[in-house]
């Protein structure tokens, strides 16, 4: 019996989903293959996966110095951090509302959105938005985010199964993408896929399974973003083939191992964005740039 | 690929009412023997032919190796999936320190002992690396001989990789360790394979196969299977990241998937020639350990590497089937007292370690009620309605925890500060406090409640 190169080819095809307007849009998604098999032939991988830097609306609290060090001088300014990140070659800036959760300062809708379009006009780059996961606060600041940046295409996120509707409807009035974001678990993604794509065509439609840091859960949340990944590109679900975002800065960078020194935190960091990475996500969300390093000579 | 009874059946003798085996027919010995529950020895009609035929079907599609002996062994390969959540990933790859004859004594000895020494306590376990690889780099065979040796005195067991390029060294380096050590050989390769059957077929030890892709190896594992040599590593030369990464799985595809035996072997893979630095070097072991390696070589063990590394290795290689949890019970951390505040979360491990450990470092005296929740997280459990208002109620009550304090106030976790009213219906004694949103919280939290009270 000789040898035959076991490649495999799927009918799948992960939708290719654009962010951001003008020269400033961003693709992607777009494979028919699992990540990095597309150095065998097997087929498509359009658009290598993308990197976004963390920027918080407030001064963020309790970070390891090594972490806030390329930050340092900017951290009290949103739009000058986001800057920053632009310089240090992000694809995307993601900034995360925090300052607008009832349990933080509670900013009112109307000031997020304020800060949200001064940080993007300070930019060159597409933006992701993200807020706490609050339902009872998370539509009225991301339906007014979405208005006043109306047409910028940004991503919005999180919507949960307990607030979607009013935060799709407010993506598709003013032409953004929506995360959709479920706890770990493929069927309830699936389910509030569904209901998203009622209202939003899939192109609008991220998909955010969650992303637990090296040692703290990420064996269960590698699997759901593999698994998520093959149901649409082995099996052809199409609830299932929208890009997958892994937003794993804030937790590996919370944990006792990451604090203690750098070099072991950039390796924590850098281990748990390969996981995500073969897992098959398309968008990274990290902090340190020195793992941004790494990672984009890998992907490259 | 696993063998179907139907297919065995054809190959018994079918003879009726037989029944030496134990079973009542041909058949259901071969459905009985398909998965495992009894063994082909015990029908004694069979030709010789026939026997291996059908030892050669049940064998597992990617052969166990082990390198060591004894409680030390490190035994890979014997896999049976392509992604974890399909079954669960066996046999951890081992991790090895590249060693040359060439590095001054000093660097020979400390990186030895790190194989051994270099340990992480990770939720209980201790994680190392486990393989001391010994290369000939000088050409000098007395100086590879004795590096064999001093890594053999100085080590308490730890398996042995050789590396030399002629058969002559690798067995020179066999006597000096001792065959009885079985270390792994590397390796047999187009150019020295018919020397490596004549001197090395009766040595007993596992070997590692060396060529240029994948097909070139196929005709190597090949002619060493029919010279008896089954107990192979393969090696296919890449030294690309994703070249490597193709290679690691094409070889576990073809087992798997095509029941291919010529490439139904574990692997050795070398991040130690792939990169310059050790950033990447990491992220090269990282994505190979995550993509079927069986054996990782690394050039130095540096515990901001390996620490990560090991982590990674237990998190890919744990049964997903298994919940990571922990008993359901009242913990007592600090020496809690009859005031002692109550922190309540759920029984997924992690949870639990992350929340218990920023407790104890706290210092303050705190009972932590851990709830079962099947080992879900907190969201999860809460989504899966295995966490709300109602259950926590009925688990605080159950639980005694109103004996042992008088403290009558009960943190829930920030993430489900959605359940403070249902709770506080069915606690009406207690007051429900939120909770930070991540364990991290705690070291400011728990004071500033204590200090409150
Ligand atoms: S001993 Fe062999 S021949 Fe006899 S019944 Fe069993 S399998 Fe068939």
């Amino acid at each position: 019996m000789s040898y035959r190169a076991p490649v495999e080819g799927y009918k799948g095809k992960i939708v290719e989903v654009v962010i951001g307007k003008g020269d400033r849009a961003v693709k992607i998604g777009g494979e028919n293959i699992l990540a990095f098999n597309q150095t065998f032939d097997e087929g498509e991988f359009p658009n290598p996966p993308k990197i976004a830097f963390e920027v918080w609306d407030m001064e963020p609290q309790g970070w390891a110095p090594w972490v806030l060090e390329p930050y340092k001088d900017v951290v009290s300014d949103p739009a000058a951090w986001a800057k920053r990140c632009e310089e240090l070659g992000a694809d995307f800036v993601y900034l995360y509302l925090i300052s607008a959760d009832p349990n933080e300062k509670d900013t009112p809708p109307e000031q997020a959105a304020e800060l949200v379009r001064r940080v993007y006009e300070a930019i060159n780059i597409p933006l992701i938005v993200y807020t706490t996961g609050n339902e009872g606060k998370d539509p009225a600041v991301l339906t007014k985010v979405a208005e006043v940046l109306g047409g910028e295409n940004l991503l919005l996120g999180p919507v949960i199964k307990e607030d979607f509707e009013p935060i799709a409807n407010a993506a598709k009035e003013h032409g953004h993408c929506v995360v959709s974001q479920a706890p770990v678990d493929i069927n309830l993604q699936k389910e509030l896929d569904v209901k998203l794509a009622r209202i939003l065509p899939r192109e609008k439609i991220v998909l955010d399974p969650l992303a637990s840091a090296l040692g703290y859960g990420i064996e269960y949340c590698f699997s759901v973003a593999e698994r998520t990944k093959h149901v649409g590109v082995m099996f052809e679900d199409a609830m299932m083939q929208m890009p997958i975002i892994a937003n794993f800065g804030a937790e590996v960078w919370k944990n006792k191992e990451p604090k203690e020194r750098e070099e072991l935190g950039i390796a924590w960091e850098e281990v748990t964005a390969i996981s995500y990475f073969l897992a098959g996500a398309n968008i990274l969300v990290m902090r340190h740039p020195e793992v941004f390093n790494v990672i984009r000579e890998m992907i490259s | 690929m696993a063998v179907k009874g139907t297919d065995l059946v054809k190959l018994l003798p079918k003879k009726t009412k037989c029944k030496e085996c134990g079973f009542p027919t041909c058949f259901a010995f071969a459905m009985k023997l398909a998965t495992g529950g009894t063994e082909i020895s015990a029908c004694p009609h069979l030709s010789d032919e026939v026997r291996e035929q059908i030892e050669e079907l049940l064998a597992p599609p990617i052969r166990p190796v082990a390198i060591g002996t004894g409680d030390k062994a490190l035994v890979i390969g014997d896999e049976e999936v392509m992604y974890r959540h399909e079954k669960t990933f066996f046999h951890q790859p081992g991790i090895g320190v590249l060693v040359t004859d060439t590095d001054d004594e000093k660097e020979i000895e400390r990186k030895v002992k790190s194989v051994e020494e270099m340990k992480f306590i990770w939720i209980g376990h201790a994680l190392k690396a486990d393989l001391v690889v010994l290369k000939s780099a000088s050409g000098d065979k007395g100086k590879f001989l004795s590096l064999v040796k001093k890594a053999a005195d100085m080590t308490d067991g730890a398996p042995l990789v050789l590396m030399a390029d002629d058969i002559d060294t690798l067995l020179a380096g066999l006597e000096a360790c001792g065959k009885e050590r079985k270390p792994l050989l590397y390796a047999v390769t187009e150019e020295n394979i018919d020397e490596a059957i004549s001197k090395l077929g009766q040595a007993e030890v596992p070997l590692a196969v060396k060529a240029d892709g994948l097909e070139k190896i196929t005709a190597l594992t090949e002619k060493l299977k029919e010279a008896g040599l089954q107990d192979l590593v393969v090696d296919a030369g890449s030294r690309t990241l994703w070249e490597a990464v193709r290679d690691q799985i094409f070889v576990r595809r073809a087992a798997l998937k095509q029941g291919y035996k010529p490439l139904g072997h574990p692997t050795i893979t070398f991040p130690c020639f792939m990169a310059d630095d050790s950033r990447k070097e990491l992220a090269i072991a990282s994505a190979l350990l995550t993509r079927y390696a069986g054996i990782i070589v690394l050039s130095d063990l540096k515990e901001d590497y390996l620490f990560p590394l090991v982590v990674l290795r237990m998190n890919i290689y744990t049964d997903p089937r298994v919940p990571m949890a922990v008993e359901a019970k009242i913990y007592e951390i600090n020496e809690p007292t009859n005031v002692s505040p109550v922190l309540l979360t759920t029984n997924f491990a992690l949870t639990y370690f992350s929340v218990a450990n920023e407790i104890e470092a706290t210092k303050v005296p705190t009972y932590l009620a851990i709830q079962d929740t099947e080992g879900l997280s907190v969201l999860t459990s809460w989504s899966a309605g295995k966490f709300n208002g109602e259950t926590a109620g009925e688990f605080i009550k159950k639980s005694g925890i109103e004996q042992k304090t008088k403290n009558r106030r009960i943190v829930i976790p920030g993430l489900l500060a959605r359940i403070r009213g249902e709770l506080e219906d069915e606690l009406p004694e207690w007051e429900v406090v939120i909770g930070p949103r991540d364990a991290a919280g705690i070291s400011s939290f728990l004071p500033e409640l204590v200090g409150r009270s």
